[in-house]
């Protein structure tokens, strides 16, 4: 730097102060990822023994030794809840960011539910469980556990994710696109569907899918409300087999072919929840406001 | 005209020549108050969920008094007896374990990302932080369970043997405790406070850093002098938004804090935690009215110091983005989504 010849040069001292702060922040940097490795480390170790043809076809058997069976009805339970979940909270989530953008604005009423939306972020997810087994599980609007009592715990979940992530894409739709809309003599409601939904839906598309991933993973909501079974089912109002509950209640068997099936549903999970993020990402991609 | 090409099929007869027929903006008004009607029926499933809650737990709350049931010591299901402060206890202790070892190592990782990391690297790093966010909590407790426990019981007896003159530390080590419930926390709440910290920095003005490193600073006295300072209401309401998480986590605490309903002397005994009660003992709480109750009281105390926590750490962020006027309150958006826009 030809700065030096002019400036005091820099003390020795404060060098290696600048060195081994910097250094020190690395390590921390580093160390961050070590976790990161681990699980991952482990969970091919672990996991990809219990893989098998088998593992992805036949249900638990609920045997604690000899063939302890697969995880065919967890993969299908999850799908089937995850996608009933993302039928309710993206339409919802998606139509409250709608209102939040296009109508609310910054009026009083409308950043009292974006304050409420955050509060929602924040509530644990088995105070959302709880909540769901109180209404539907033990309230009047019916007993038992049921899928569908599983996905609302879900979608209650998803959706402020949704709300937020689609507030922010629509607020970067331009407004010059609304009023040329306007100019033109479009009503409302068409520059909403035609116009400000379509440019934005990479975006759109790229919120629920995180949050899809997010409840894939969540344990504690299913806990009561959907319950566990062992066989696959197609009906959501029984009972419903999920990935993590399936871990869950391996992980506390003293059998080691059931932790076995715990570390390779684990794998299976993860892998399943990074291709979700993934994808994710690669339609953020495709977006054309950033 | 365009906007005659699209009301053509509507009689005309209204005062101006561009007003819509009441027919044809019956979409409109209908669009307007559906969305409105949802953003309503949020704010009603707050309340009505609030209110539920508290229907639901006054069994307990009204036989034991609200008081009581939050600070008393003793959590005995077979004597019928719910005193919650083990549990309260249990989760502020992991969650202050998850503080003092996530934050540091997320905030460092925020300002190594966004101050030093060279370019090509900084985009791959930010990734790998927060895939963290994507494991699942139950694959957390697994990995708990099968390997921080049994790999790290030898250290940790070492260190309660050394240390053992710090209070909270002693050399009798449970295989589940405190402490490695409070670790796998950390490393849960990591990504969500490295990425609202590194918003927060993202937000310090260029300006003031080349200020800084205009009077001679090197990079590590510019961070010090420019940019922390400028970001520490952010970074606190990161921390706390941490918090928020920490003290709600579940699965993976309930799956490694050991499960007894007692205040452990020391980091390394076995706990319990009010998320981690209400996992637990539910089914065996289904026909139990009073004991449901309680879990479900237990809840309640968790909703609402999650609520708490969550309302400070907002204002506290909100307070580090006023400082700079205008501008797109990206912070705020990462926080309401939920964790790092992974």
């Amino acid at each position: 730097m030809s700065a030096m010849s002019v400036l005091a040069p820099i003390s020795g001292r404060r060098r290696r102060k600048d060195k081994v702060a910097r250094a020190l922040l690395l390590t921390a940097t580093l160390i961050a990822l070590v976790p990161l490795v681990l699980v991952i480390y482990y969970l091919l170790k672990r996991g990809l023994g219990a893989i098998s043809w088998h593992f992805f076809t036949s249900d638990p058997t609920g045997a604690f030794i000899g063939d302890p069976g697969g995880i065919k009805s967890a993969i299908l339970g999850t799908i089937e809840m995850v996608a009933l979940a993302t039928l309710i909270s993206v339409p919802i989530g998606i139509g409250v960011a709608l209102y939040l953008v296009e109508y609310g604005r910054d009026s009083k009423f409308a950043s009292v539910v974006r304050y409420f939306v955050d509060v929602m972020t924040g509530v644990p997810s088995i105070v959302f469980g709880l909540f769901v087994y109180i209404v539907l599980v033990i309230g009047s609007l019916g007993s038992g556990y049921a899928a569908w009592k599983g996905a609302i715990a879900l979608s209650l979940l998803m959706l402020p994710v949704i709300t937020r992530s689609s507030e922010v894409v629509l607020l970067l739709v331009p407004d010059s696109l609304r009023e040329a809309a306007l100019a033109l003599g479009a009503p409302r409601w068409r520059i909403v569907f035609r116009i400000v939904l379509p440019s934005a839906l990479p975006g759109l598309v790229t919120g629920s899918l995180l949050a899809v991933a997010r409840a894939a993973g969540e344990t504690a909501p299913l806990l009561f409300t959907a319950a566990i079974v062992f066989g696959t089912s197609f009906n959501l109002s029984d009972r419903m087999n999920s990935m993590p509950i399936q871990i869950f209640n391996d992980v506390g068997q003293a059998s080691d072919v059931l932790v076995q099936r715990a570390w390779g549903a684990a794998l299976t999970l993860v892998v399943m929840v990074l291709l979700l993020t993934l994808v994710a990402r690669l339609v953020a991609r495709r977006s054309r406001f950033t | 005209m365009a906007v005659e090409a699209t009301t053509t099929s509507m009689a005309g007869s209204g005062r101006s020549p561009l007003e819509r027929p009441l027919r044809a903006r019956f979409p409109d008004r209908l669009l307007r108050w559906v969305l409105t009607a949802l953003a309503a029926g949020i704010l009603l499933l707050i309340a009505f969920f609030f209110v539920r809650l508290i229907v639901e737990a006054n069994p307990a709350l009204s036989k034991f008094g609200v008081l009581h049931f939050a600070f008393d010591n003793d959590w005995d299901v077979s004597r019928s007896i719910y005193g919650a402060l083990p549990l309260v206890v249990g989760t502020l202790i992991t969650s202050a374990i998850a503080l003092l070892i996530g934050v540091p190592i997320a905030v460092a990782t925020a300002v190594y990302l966004t101050e030093l990391a060279p370019r090509r690297v900084r985009g791959p790093l930010t990734v790998l932080v927060e895939l963290l966010a994507a494991v699942p909590s139950v694959v957390y407790g697994l990995w708990g369970v099968f390997v921080l426990i049994p790999k790290l019981k030898p250290a940790e007896a070492w260190f309660g043997r050394t240390f053992d003159f710090i209070p909270f530390v002693g050399a009798d080590v449970a295989g589940p405790n405190y402490f490695i419930a409070g670790l796998i926390l950390a490393i849960m709440i990591l990504p969500i406070v490295s990425a609202i910290s590194r918003e927060v920095l993202a937000t310090v003005p260029v300006g003031d850093k080349e200020a800084a490193l205009a009077l001679g600073a090197t990079r590590w006295e510019m961070i010090r002098i420019a940019v922390l300072p400028y970001s520490r209401a952010g970074i606190t309401g990161a921390a706390m938004l941490g918090l928020g998480r920490a003290i709600g986590e579940t699965i993976a605490v309930t799956l490694v804090i050991g499960n007894a309903p007692q205040i452990g002397g020391t980091i390394f005994e076995q706990g319990y935690t009010l998320a981690a009660v209400i996992a637990n003992e539910f089914g065996e709480a289904a026909n139990n009215p009073l004991h449901r109750a309680a879990l479900i009281a237990a809840g309640l105390v968790l909703f609402v110091l999650t609520l708490l926590v969550n309302v400070l750490a907002r204002a506290f962020v909100v307070r580090g983005q006023r400082k700079r006027a205008g501008g797109p309150a990206q912070g705020q958006a990462a926080i309401a989504a939920g964790g790092p826009p992974v």
